[in-house]
């Protein structure tokens, strides 16, 4: 069916300064660019075999004009690529405002998607997270500061602590005395993993990204003593030097999961949910199982890779208890094991029946969490925001006395090092980074992760492509995000006047909500700003 | 137990385990620990339910049980050899990646999920979703045999592997197997004795005559179950049976746009 479908944007080249480098033609993996072979076209066309035409052509050859870039205007996304790696500066991208009749309510994305499903009559996918204008509590969240009493700290001068321990804790110590007298701890220490700074990467699988991206977060993770997550995917082995810092996901489809994976990774995590998709299974298409995908996964290549919406061994919180049992029983007692799930309603409840399962940490991924594909239609319309769900996760598992039983994770759109600390003091005991990880790498959340033609070598397979991520470098911005961070939740910390993150968790009396209802402060559990 | 195992042993004799009134976690510690010991043979007696036997397991081993395992029996197990002398529960074979298991009796539900290889076979009936999301990958081919009849679901979501379903001692009318049969089956191959009806089969799948090849296969499966359970093998192979295939790999190829 012939398309109705505007260009969203219009490619610029200023022809003037092009000097034909072609960069941009070979880099965009959307095939957005291309030359324009003007003077071959029009020799041609001219040349038909007689001496006249020669003529013709030689005649060309005078006024000829060089060939040119031209764009086609309905394959750009917008990754900026291009523009950013143009020598000359020659390319800008606009977005085309004749593309949709202004409205206010039938708002350009809606009038599209109507006419790409009235074209091809299927679900519209789309890639990275939420994107749509909801409330965000942590815009309406300030942090508080220590004047005169109570003096603050300065972190340039004084140590402060970040480090943090995902594991289960003990209700109490139970020390005894040896036969010197001297103190011994007597209660036995369930597992721990340690991380330097309270953040770890989100689980981006390889197929979704590529193994230069999931090698630039492994390296990173490595030097900044944090984790990366290896997603439903398995692990690759040019990852196994850095197994230390991985998370082991272990999901519906069980791909890449044997004996082997679960000993090498750090700690082990039972993906139920995504806050991108929540209750949705995953299908990473065949096309992007080449070789490598197919080993890493163990799965044939080309053949499709479908993880379940549920785990079909999980029907209840005693299922989910099995599961947790047997990846122990499986690595003897040796690691931690949490749960991923996406924050939804009834979220407290259900993370007070995962702690009672017996999992060590708890993964909640709030609505604006990413993902590498999902249906348009889930993405932006299920699940509820980070910050409620956790405020209400905290509240219950401390209600029930058992929130020392598990470690909590916050995910979700966590946007810089101030909703960092505004987790922690929520009562997260870690936040989780995944589009932020991505920008860091060089993405411009063109959200068309799924179409595997990312131009930035992050979200595809593509081997002309993946070469555009160099890993070292791409590990070097990460851990320089994340170093950049560490110093600011210091800063955060010492304008607190206290000096370990430890002392923000779940502290929210040093926070105050500023435009939020009644009813959002009390789900917060913070006071409103005045008061 | 423990110091008696801390010596490692050129293991000939069984080690034996009264698994009577013993908590899973102590059951399955004092299995590795006898594993680790050097031991290779292990019999389990008066086993009542306790879980996780075999997890993870990547010793070479053969575990021979006397009773009923719990659930998640062989659970990501990695080549031990398991013989259960009674009936097995839920989930055995859980993403299991080799080795054997062999059930005298009948078993639960979700058997085999996510089996990549390694071979289950059962004498008796199975529950629900059995061998669901089987895969396969390169000599890596799962192979699931139920000697009676198979609840819903059967093979759902199979990806690769071999799924057989002989339905030995039904009653009259009693159907092979459940509903939705091979639903959402996009590798591998279902082998069935005789023929279910059309209404049983998920959507993505169809019903084949047996070629020489899928015999040599089947053959050979018969005869290793004749072996386990002293079934004699060459009655069974007199008899019809059909094969389900996925007729696209690509079931959820066309749902979507960008």
């Amino acid at each position: 069916m012939r398309s109705l479908l505007p260009p969203e944007y219009i490619v610029r080249i200023d022809q003037d300064r092009c000097r034909r480098c072609g960069r941009c033609v070979r880099n965009c993996g959307f095939g957005a660019l291309s030359f324009e072979h003007s003077f071959w076209h029009r020799a041609k066309e001219l040349f038909q075999g007689s001496t006249e035409d020669l003529q013709k052509v030689i005649a060309h050859v005078e006024e000829y004009v060089p060939d040119r870039v031209v764009a086609d205007n309905r394959k750009c996304v917008q990754c900026h690529y291009c523009v950013t790696h143009c020598p000359e500066g020659a390319i800008n991208i606009e977005p085309n405002p004749l593309a949709y009749k202004a409205n206010h309510y039938w708002l350009p994305h809606y009038q599209k998607n109507i006419v790409k499903q009235a074209e091809s009559g299927g679900m519209i996918l789309t890639g990275s997270g939420n994107d749509k204008p909801y409330f965000s509590y942590f815009d309406h969240l300030v942090l508080d500061a220590c004047q005169v009493t109570n003096p603050s700290i300065d972190p340039l001068r004084e140590p402060m602590e970040l480090r943090t321990y995902l594991g289960s804790r003990p209700k109490a110590l139970e020390i005894e005395q040896d036969s010197d007298g001297e103190p011994v701890l007597k209660t036995k220490l369930t597992p721990q993993v340690k991380l330097e700074i309270p953040i770890v990467f989100a689980a981006m699988s390889y197929g979704a990204i590529s193994l230069n991206a999931q090698k630039a977060l492994a390296m990173a993770a490595k030097e900044c003593g944090v984790l990366m997550n290896t997603g439903e995917g398995g692990m690759h082995r040019d990852l196994y030097p850095y197994a230390d810092h991985i998370i082991g996901q272990v999901a519906s489809g069980r791909f890449g999961v044997n004996p082997e994976y679960l000993e090498r990774a750090a700690m082990l995590e039972i993906k139920i949910g995504q806050g991108a998709k929540p209750g949705i299974g995953g299908h990473l298409p065949g096309e992007k199982v080449d070789e490598e995908v197919s080993r890493t996964r163990m799965i044939p290549v080309g053949s499709d890779a479908l993880s379940p919406a549920p785990h079909h061994d999980i029907y209840s919180i005693e299922d989910l208890a099995q599961l947790i049992s047997a990846l122990k029983e499986a690595t003897a007692y040796t690691k931690p094991v949490g749960v991923k799930i996406a924050a939804v309603h009834n979220v407290a409840a259900i993370a007070s029946g995962i702690a009672r399962a017996g999992a060590d940490v708890i993964y909640i991924d709030g609505f604006r969490g990413g993902t590498g594909a999902t249906p348009m239609i889930i993405r932006d319309h299920v699940g509820i925001p980070i910050e409620l769900a956790l405020a209400a996760v905290d509240d219950r598992l401390r209600q029930e006395g058992i929130r020392n039983q598990v470690s909590l994770i916050a995910a979700g759109g966590i946007r810089h090092s101030g909703d960092v600390a505004k987790a922690i003091a929520l009562g997260a005991d870690a936040v989780a980074i995944g589009t932020a990880a991505l920008i860091a790498m060089g993405c411009h959340v063109c959200q068309q992760c799924f179409s595997g033609n990312c131009s930035w070598g992050i979200a595809t397979q593509r081997p002309e492509l993946t070469r555009h991520l160099n890993p070292e470098e791409a590990g070097q911005r990460l851990a320089n995000l994340l170093r950049g961070w560490a110093l600011e939740l210091k800063e955060i910390l010492g304008s607190l006047g206290i000096n370990a993150i430890e002392s923000l968790r779940g502290s929210r009396l040093r926070l105050r909500g500023v435009g939020l209802s009644e009813q959002d402060l009390e789900i917060l559990g913070v006071k409103p700003a005045g008061r | 137990m423990g110091c008696e195992l801390r010596n490692r042993v050129e293991a000939v004799e069984p080690y034996r385990i009264d698994a009577q009134g013993m908590h899973h976690r102590q059951l399955n510690e004092t299995i590795r620990a006898a594993l680790s010991a050097g031991y290779r043979e292990i019999i389990l007696d008066n086993v009542n339910g306790q879980r996780y036997i075999g997890a993870g397991i990547s010793t070479p081993a053969y575990i021979e049980i006397n009773g009923v395992p719990g659930n998640d029996l062989a659970v990501f197990m990695n080549g031990p050899t398991i013989r259960v002398h009674g009936n097995g529960q839920d989930g055995i074979a859980n993403t299991m990646n080799s080795g054997t298991v062999i059930v005298d009796g009948s078993a639960g539900d979700v058997l085999g999920y996510g089996m990549r290889g390694g071979r289950l076979f059962v004498r008796g009936d199975v529950g629900y979703r059995v061998g669901i999301h089987m895969k396969e990958y390169r000599e890596q081919v799962p192979v699931l045999v139920v000697g009676g009849r198979a609840g819903a679901f059967c093979g759902e979501y199979m990806a690769g592997g071999v799924l057989v379903v002989l339905g030995l001692d039904r009653l009259p009318g009693q159907p092979l197997t459940g509903d939705y049969l091979a639903t959402g089956m996009h590798g591998g191959v279902i082998y069935l004795r005789g023929r279910v009806a059309e209404h049983l089969l998920g959507k993505e799948v169809q019903m084949f005559d047996l070629n020489d090849q899928d015999w040599k296969l089947l053959g050979g499966l018969l005869d290793e179950f004749g072996n386990y359970f002293g079934v004699d093998a060459a009655e069974l192979k007199k008899d019809q049976y059909t094969k389900l295939l996925p007729v696209s790999h690509r079931p959820y190829g066309r749902l979507y746009v960008s």
